[in-house]
């Protein structure tokens, strides 16, 4: 036995020191090297320094993301998007401790303004719109660092300022050479105002720093005018230093679609053809166009809504899994989605624009969208806008997405609904699964965002009878710090270069490929159908859903 | 909507959950942990305050046991059980049981809590006052995933901070070491733009400051430098130096929320550096329920094993 024991011993004791020597060499390098392994973990703010901070660890996970030393620079600093939303967002961050001691804001925009007046504007906006709550030490901090430069975007002295501003804030307030410019004003004026920064060298980084550029929707009006806009963006930016907001990204549920379908087992087995019967994206509003007659007429709502937020919407609903959370990976997969769509080949009979006429809607009597002020009377700009679209790969071959987007609906929602096949056999007769529907998955974007999965269950009672009910799941509550507004964990973004939640250039040109053909038909056929305002659309788009044997969810 | 029980049992405690979400229509609910409170009537008010609000971001169960001092011998030999069950707009996005023990069964309150947790979600107990020396081998610590103490609430901070020291496991937390993560992160915020190496470090702090003394041992644990703690008048921290080869960084919070961070050859600048109240630290808290390992670095240094 011992013997035996001994002799099988034997073998793999011959190679025993050589494999210890290994071992031993190891642990002794790991003794003296302790220090150096220790820092190759630790994760540096910027992926290209080579310096790493002691105080940073990725087992500390208490201690935020917060940005580099930066400065924010506002162009059409007076507008809406950035009073209502841009200074709150600057404001909330740097409550929640995530801007860095030292940020700068400056505003450009032609007002006769001196730094003070500019930090009363954006005091007095803060103070109306901020999430969180109004604090005197944090208005403080970032109230140091506010500059304003008034003029035009002509204006070569406007820019030698900024410039002088720049630098003057480096010197003063450490921001390093790194800014980001935003350009919060009409895209008729990129080019020039972008060309002005070249100009006056502001878009060139200095050694080490970083410059950004921030642009909003839209991304222009077609294909054509997208490339030209981003050949012209491009020109003077490096593109992965381009950041396009689709503030849509930026909400907490449509970051959870990933984590529902790739960190869960439970869902991406059945979320294909073989179990889904068709996907609607809706996004419905309940106000009509307001002030924005000039914007809106001739734009529509399937270039406003379709081409950038439920593409997008579409693409992380449909991709498949990224090698990595990171924005090149979700590039990819986002990519092979939209260049996979096939339009339905009759697109009169699978597309659908109406406009809102005048009707009560939710107890108030409004107008017609060809009765809004500055609005043509022959306008044929769609208010509604509901289209079919399939992909064509291994996933989703034959499931039909649904898209819809309006104003003057009946409410304003937006969410993701996958309708499930219906049971291939059902063991209960039909009077007992009569009201039953089909299984649905239904992510709410917003408002009030969360999740709902609805399936059937029996009807408590004798009888055998089943009946749809909802599962519902809402996370946390708009107040909660944990709850961010999309502009502040994009701001946030752009100040820390992540880009996963920006979509690139080559998103934007693969959506007008697939949103140009539906534009110049409906260019070519017809008129916009009439639909009550307040209803939940024209009743070609329900027809539309007929022909395929569905129905439309009431969201 | 709220249901008193008195001298009742575990088992009629959830009848009375069921009975009321079932009475305000919301029998499904989101919940994602249970809290447990250990408290004494003086500090439960507050305690049930912040984890209401804390509730907003985690929706919840919080069970709040609260041991009556037992003033009468027969109070004392006959073990009693009330419960008070809030459901709906009373007790935040979750539900609270608030559990008072008398006699006897406060020895044994884990046999209450235990039928009451959430089926499958993490339990976290939370100490507001009077924490046992060892949470881990406590009862109702036992429980838990996450033990939450706070060493402002003791008598001797720095003795109790030995202690915790010597009793760590995966899993416990303090207050005080909460209350330090805007310290923490504006400090290193600091180092990201300064981009030296620290030669010195100096923590200032009132007297007797266990976070002060939790951020001068994470200092010296990470900066590998010492770290001198200097007294002032407060309140809590108020300042720390790092010194550099290019001179001082400093944070300098003499008093109030605002502080002036000072990095060498830049002007001073100030900062929002506010107290956070309670239920903030307890949100905080409530968003990682895996063990601190940086809180076990800070309390033990860089190197000592998990699972001791």
């Amino acid at each position: 036995m011992s013997k035996t024991r001994s002799a099988g011993a034997e073998p793999p004791a011959a190679p025993a020191p050589q494999a210890a020597a290994p071992t031993a060499q190891a642990e002794t390098s790991s003794t003296t090297t302790a220090p150096q392994a220790a820092d190759a973990v630790r994760v540096p703010l910027d992926p290209a320094a080579d310096w790493d901070n002691p105080l940073r660890d990725d087992r500390d996970r208490r201690l935020p993301r917060i940005a580099g030393p930066s400065g924010l620079v506002i162009f059409g600093v007076t507008g809406d998007l950035s009073r209502k939303k841009l200074m709150p967002a600057v404001y909330d961050l740097a409550n929640r401790g995530l801007l860095p001691p030292g940020f700068s804001l400056v505003g450009f925009a032609r007002r006769d303004w001196e730094d003070q007046d500019f930090a009363q504007v954006v005091h007095d906006a803060v103070k109306e719109h901020a999430r969180t709550a109004f604090r005197e030490e944090v208005w403080q901090q970032l109230a140091e660092g506010m500059r304003f430069i008034p003029g035009d975007f002509d204006d070569d002295k406007a820019f030698e300022q900024l410039g002088k501003a720049v630098d003057e804030l480096n010197a003063s307030r450490g921001t390093g050479g790194n800014f980001a410019f935003y350009l919060s004003v009409p895209p008729k004026f990129f080019p020039k105002v972008v060309q002005q920064l070249k100009k006056h060298g502001l878009a060139d980084p200095p050694e080490g720093s970083w410059r950004r550029a921030v642009i909003e929707k839209p991304f222009g009006h077609d294909l054509a005018s997208a490339r030209e806009l981003n050949a012209i963006v491009h020109d003077v930016f490096e593109p992965d230093q381009v950041f396009r907001i689709d503030h849509y990204l930026g909400k907490e549920t449509v970051q959870n679609i990933l984590a529902l379908r790739f960190a869960n087992q439970m869902y991406e087995p059945i979320w294909n053809r073989s179990y889904v019967d068709h996907v609607q994206i809706t996004m419905a509003e309940d106000i009509g166009i307001g002030g924005r007659a000039g914007y809106y007429d001739g734009i529509g709502a399937a270039r406003d809504v379709i081409q950038n937020h439920l593409l997008q919407l579409m693409a992380l609903t449909a991709m498949e899994e990224p090698i990595a959370f990171d924005a090149e990976a979700l590039l990819t997969e986002k990519l092979k989605v939209l260049k996979s769509v096939r339009l339905p080949e009759d697109l009169g009979a699978h597309t659908v624009r109406g406009q809102y006429a005048e009707a009560w809607q939710g107890g108030e009597k409004v107008i017609g969208y060809l009765q809004e002020d500055g609005i043509d009377p022959r306008s044929k700009t769609d208010t509604y806008a509901a289209i079919k679209l399939e992909i064509d790969n291994r996933r989703w071959a034959g499931v039909p997405f649904y898209l819809r987007a309006g104003k003057r609906l009946g409410r304003r929602v937006t969410e993701i609904a996958v309708v499930f096949q219906r049971a291939p056999h059902s063991p209960f007769d039909s009077t007992a699964t009569e009201e039953l529907g089909q299984n649905a998955i239904v992510i709410r974007v917003q408002p009030d965002e969360g999740m709902t999965v609805r399936f059937g269950s029996k009807v408590p009672g004798t009888s055998m009878e089943i009946r749809d009910v909802t599962m519902d799941f809402a996370y946390g509550e708009s107040f909660t710090e944990s709850s961010p507004e999309a502009y502040e964990r994009l701001i946030l973004d752009v100040l820390l270069g992540d880009a996963n939640l920006f979509p690139r250039h080559q998103e934007v040109e693969e959506s007008w490929k697939i949103l140009d053909p539906i534009e110049e038909h409906w260019t070519a056929h017809g008129r916009p159908a009439q639909y009550a305002s307040g209803s939940w659309g024209p009743e070609e788009a329900d027809e539309m859903l007929a022909r395929d044997g569905r129905s439309w969810r009431r969201p | 909507m709220k249901i008193d029980l008195t001298d009742t049992t575990a088992s009629k405690i959830n009848k009375a959950l069921v009975q009321g979400r079932r009475a305000i229509g919301t029998p499904a609910v989101g919940m994602v942990l249970t809290m447990v409170i250990v408290t004494d009537e003086e500090n439960a008010y507050d305690s049930i305050k912040a984890a209401e609000e804390a509730s907003h971001e985690h929706p919840s169960r919080t069970l709040v046991v609260i041991k009556r001092h037992a003033r009468t011998l027969r109070e004392r030999t006959h073990s009693r059980l009330d419960a008070e069950v809030r459901v709906g707009s009373e007790a935040g996005t979750g539900e609270t049981v608030i559990l008072r023990t008398f006699g006897e069964v406060s020895d044994h309150a884990d046999s209450v809590v235990l039928p009451l947790l959430l089926p499958d979600a993490p339990v976290v107990v939370w100490w507001p006052v009077d924490a046992p020396d060892n949470p881990a081998k406590d009862p109702l610590g036992a429980l838990a995933q996450r033990r939450i103490t706070d060493l402002y609430a003791v008598e001797h901070p720095l003795e109790a901070l030995e202690t915790r020291v010597r009793s760590y496991a995966p899993g416990d937390t303090d207050l005080a070491w909460t209350r330090l993560t805007p310290w923490r992160s504006m400090l290193a915020a600091a180092l990201d733009q300064a981009r030296v190496k620290v030669t010195s470090a100096v923590v200032e702090s009132e007297a007797e400051n266990p976070s002060a003394e939790l951020l001068a041992r994470w200092l010296e644990a990470r900066l590998r430098v010492p770290v001198q703690r200097a007294v002032t008048a407060g309140p809590v921290v108020t300042a720390v130096r790092l010194g550099t080869a290019n001179g001082e960084i400093v944070i300098d919070r003499p008093e109030g929320p605002l502080a002036t961070l000072s990095l060498p050859g830049q002007p001073p600048r100030t900062l929002a550096l506010k107290v956070r109240a309670t239920s903030e630290l307890i949100a905080e808290e409530l968003r990682r329920l895996d063990a601190d390992e940086m809180y076990a670095v800070a309390l033990r240094g860089e190197g000592t094993k998990e699972n001791v």
